[in-house]
């Protein structure tokens, strides 16, 4: 399905979403933090699109909100999408997991929360992945401080 | 009568006659000379240096000319470290474990920007060690990004040329005094 016809048909599903083409080659949906599982769950299971791969799950700090990225491709329908959601809570963010659309989502959504440290509402599993389980901070969040290890410049 | 002895051999042989020789050297001259040239270094690649250093130990480059041909992933009979590639808050301990387990006398090389300094990861980061000197006192400093493989047989070289200057004697463990620092 072309880019054309991905929006024609996502938009006639009633989410609220905003569609941009940010210059890259993929087609980026934001979708609300609230409606972020069941809009997954229907791009996976709804026939004209079937988004059964999921290839690439992103944390973000954009500076004010926390969020995450999804790439998502249909193996079947050759289609390719983003899907973005981000949330501006940065004391206990919280978003839905999407590991049971998308099995992989387990150890992306660990990592993410690792290094961001967004939590996933409905995780299996969610523990610190790479870093030490006594870590303190989350590293990869833009105001992250270590004085004993990081030279700032 | 012809001897062919190699043109670095540190001594002189005095013909006997009746097939008896006699040689004359210095005892720490020939034990160096022995020791520099057979060094059989550990792999510690950790990144892209490694590949590098692989190409080092192929039979373009083959550092077996100079006597580094058993390259073993193993501590226990190696004389030489080549820390290739970048060393992490997580991997600094591995490294120093590595280093106590090999045998004295024992040498480090820390190869490319990483090992040196931390190299490209030296601003912003948590995790990157800041050179592999904060971990394990290295003896020779190769630079490069990676460096080619012509600067690690240089590297290496050098190596030799510092343990032929050695004296049993005064040889000092350099784990010794060693000052890790800070950052």
């Amino acid at each position: 399905m072309s880019n054309e016809e991905l929006i024609k048909q996502i938009e006639t599903w009633g989410f609220q979403l905003q569609i941009t083409e940010e210059g890259t080659e993929f087609l980026t949906f934001t979708v609300q933090k609230e409606s972020l599982h069941d809009f997954c769950l229907k791009l996976k299971t709804d026939p004209e699109t079937k988004f059964d791969f999921l290839f690439c799950l992103t944390g973000m700090d954009w500076g004010t909100e926390l969020g995450i990225i999804y790439h998502l491709a249909s193996t079947d329908l050759k289609h390719e999408i983003v899907v973005k959601v981000m949330t501006a809570d940065r004391e206990t963010p919280e978003l839905d997991t999407v590991c049971d659309i998308w099995r992989t989502a387990e150890f992306h959504e660990m990592e993410v929360f690792d290094f961001f440290g967004i939590r996933f509402k409905g995780h299996p599993n969610l523990k610190r992945l790479f870093l030490t389980p006594d870590w303190d901070g989350y590293p990869l969040r833009k105001d992250y401080v270590d004085e004993a290890n990081m030279v700032i410049k | 009568m012809e001897y062919n002895l190699p043109e670095d051999f540190p001594g002189k042989v005095i013909p006997g006659g009746n097939g008896g020789n006699i040689v004359v050297t210095a005892l720490d001259s020939v034990i160096n000379w022995g020791r520099s040239n057979s060094l059989w270094p550990l792999y510690f690649g950790t990144s892209c240096c490694a590949i590098e250093m692989m190409q080092t130990g192929a039979s373009k480059h083959d550092f077996s000319r100079f006597g580094f041909e058993v390259a073993r992933p193993s501590p226990r009979q190696a004389d030489l470290i080549i820390i290739a590639g970048t060393i992490v808050n997580k991997m600094a301990p591995v490294l120093r474990r590595l280093y106590d387990q090999m045998a004295e006398p024992k040498y480090v090389i820390a190869m490319g920007a990483c090992a040196i300094s931390g190299g490209p990861f030296y601003y912003n980061t948590y995790s990157v060690v800041k050179g592999a000197d904060h971990v394990i006192p290295v003896d020779v400093y190769i630079p490069g990004c990676p460096p080619r493989p012509e600067a690690l047989l240089e590297g290496l070289i050098m190596l030799q040329k510092k343990i032929k200057t050695e004296n049993a004697k005064t040889k000092v463990n350099p784990i010794d005094g060693f000052d890790e620092g800070t950052i």
